[in-house]
């Protein structure tokens, strides 16, 4: 998996530090995604996963350091339809009166601007991205009708339908059977290799971005590892169980 | 049934009304689904203080109440946003407070009984004409603020960090639905009165969110269940000689019931 050529940096953190009152969650982390990535992010309960992605999402504010997105300083970086965020939080009420197309046309919503009304094309955007997570089918279909597996692919297609660079994922298979959770990872795995879309996925299932990831990011407050997920398990395989049980063709 | 309208006051009443019908679940829808109910409520009372201020110093009472309770609703908003205190505590302050204020200034004048009970509880034969072209400038202009921020006001509605990120600014949404709630208040407190004002944009809406359908047809069965209790209320508040708001929302309710009862 060596980068043939340099490719372009989607996100950089330079020296990132972030504190909720006085309890220091994430300290002096930097990093460089570049396009095409497939980063799993992950760490023990409480180390700055989440807290991580939405310093890079502009959510939280970090005390010190610097983090840029498509080489712009995040403070000034305006050009939001270009990353997608699929939060932890990613349930919607039961009873909330919203089909899965509305759901998908709100990934327009920020493209278009204030007073700007959905277009003709931006219909078939929603449809297609709709059609890219196979639930082109249940488009009349309110949200709450669908299983967990299908409501996280609705939400995929939402992301998709304001034509991302990159996708930043929180924990996005909570609550989910094992092969739903199988599926999810196969669309997502299309969607780095196909559209070369970068991925950014904070999970606490270190398995799940040994098989898929490309590049593994250890975070417990600092950033233990930054790197080949390989290499990590090399390093690693002794202070983690659950990596060895994973049998077959992933052997640390 | 045309007799109706030779009398000026139910003509005022119907037109006023139905204004009202239309902007209170446009509104609602938004604050219920938030579970921001409680807001109408409190916005009513603050609007009851804005009330009794125009009373004492002769100013429309439905002026004073519009201000009264657009300040309110920004002073709320910034409060809730602060995070210093609890969202309902927040409310529950302005509410209380505001009642408290209204009940001050009644008793340094105790002239406006009755027609402070009117603006409790509602009743169409207040609405001046001046009151109506009122109502009908600022409901025209809610109804097309709604419009024109539809897709922010739904986007943050359904998922508010998601819309963030998007680049959508929720504060400003925020702020704009809670003036916009600020308005429908006060303006419905001429017809269905400060008490009762929350039903109206709680009922219908909750009634429609039951037929289970999509954003826009949900908005569109609460302002049919609305205008139709707004009208057959006003009608049979005439013919029944019953107060306005009571029979307006007592017939929502009866919708409600039904719907509930078919859905079953």
């Amino acid at each position: 998996m060596q980068q043939i050529i340099h490719a372009p940096t989607i996100i950089e953190l330079d020296k990132i530090c972030f504190s909720y009152d006085t309890e220091e969650v994430v300290k002096d982390v930097s990093l460089k995604i570049n396009k095409g990535d497939y980063v799993g992010i992950v760490g023990p309960n409480g180390g700055g996963k989440t807290t991580l992605l939405k310093l890079m999402l502009g959510l939280l504010q970090p005390k010190s350091g610097f983090i840029k997105l498509f080489d712009t300083e995040l403070k000034s970086f305006k050009d939001w339809s270009r990353v997608g965020y699929i939060s932890q939080r990613n349930y919607i009420e039961t009873n909330f009166p919203v089909t899965v197309e509305e759901i998908v046309a709100m990934g327009r919503y920020g493209k278009l601007g204030l007073f700007h009304f959905p277009t003709k094309e931006d219909e078939e955007k929603s449809l297609q991205a709709l059609s890219q997570v196979e639930m082109l089918g249940y488009k009349d279909r309110q949200i709450n009708d669908l299983s967990g597996g299908q409501k996280q692919r609705v939400f995929i297609a939402r992301a998709l339908a304001s034509e991302p660079e990159v996708i930043l994922l929180d924990e996005p298979t909570v609550g989910v059977d094992i092969k739903t959770q199988k599926q999810f990872y196969l669309l997502l795995r299309k969607l780095n290799k196909e559209l070369r879309l970068t991925l950014i996925l904070v999970t606490h299932e270190l398995d799940v971005v040994m098989r898929e990831a490309n590049k593994l990011g250890y975070i417990n407050r600092t950033l233990e590892y930054y790197g080949d997920p390989r290499e990590y398990c090399k390093e690693n395989h002794h202070h983690h169980d659950h990596v060895g049980k994973r049998g077959g063709h992933h052997q640390c | 049934m045309l007799e109706l309208f030779k009398y000026g006051f139910m003509v005022r009443g119907f037109e006023a009304g139905l204004i009202i019908a239309i902007i209170a679940p446009l509104i609602g829808i938004f604050l219920v689904l938030r579970r921001y109910s409680l807001i109408a409520d409190t916005l009513a009372h603050v609007s009851l203080a804005g009330v009794a201020i125009g009373l004492l110093l002769k100013i429309n009472p439905l002026i004073t109440a519009i201000i009264t309770s657009v300040i309110s609703s920004i002073g709320i908003e910034k409060l809730r946003i602060s995070k210093k205190i609890f969202g309902e505590s927040a409310l529950s302050i302005f509410l209380s407070g505001s009642l408290a204020l209204a009940i001050i200034l009644i008793s340094f004048a105790h002239g406006f009984g009755v027609s402070l009970f009117s603006y409790l509880f509602g009743s169409i034969t207040t609405v001046k004409q001046v009151d109506v072209y009122i109502i009908g400038v600022l409901g025209v202009l809610v109804i097309a603020t709604v419009i024109g921020f539809y897709k922010e006001l739904l986007y943050v509605t359904v998922d508010e960090e998601a819309a963030r990120v998007s680049g959508i600014p929720t504060k400003f949404i925020n702020l704009l639905l809670i003036i916009l709630s600020a308005f429908t208040v006060a303006l419905a407190i001429p017809i269905v009165g400060a008490l009762l004002i929350a039903a109206l944009i709680v009922i219908p809406v909750v009634t429609a969110l039951q037929l289970k359908t999509s954003f826009k047809k949900t908005i569109l069965a609460a302002e049919l269940i609305s205008v139709f209790s707004v009208i057959v209320g006003i009608i049979s508040s005439f013919y029944l000689n019953l107060p306005t708001g009571g029979t307006i929302v007592f017939i929502s309710i009866a919708i409600f019931v039904l719907v509930m009862i078919y859905k079953r």
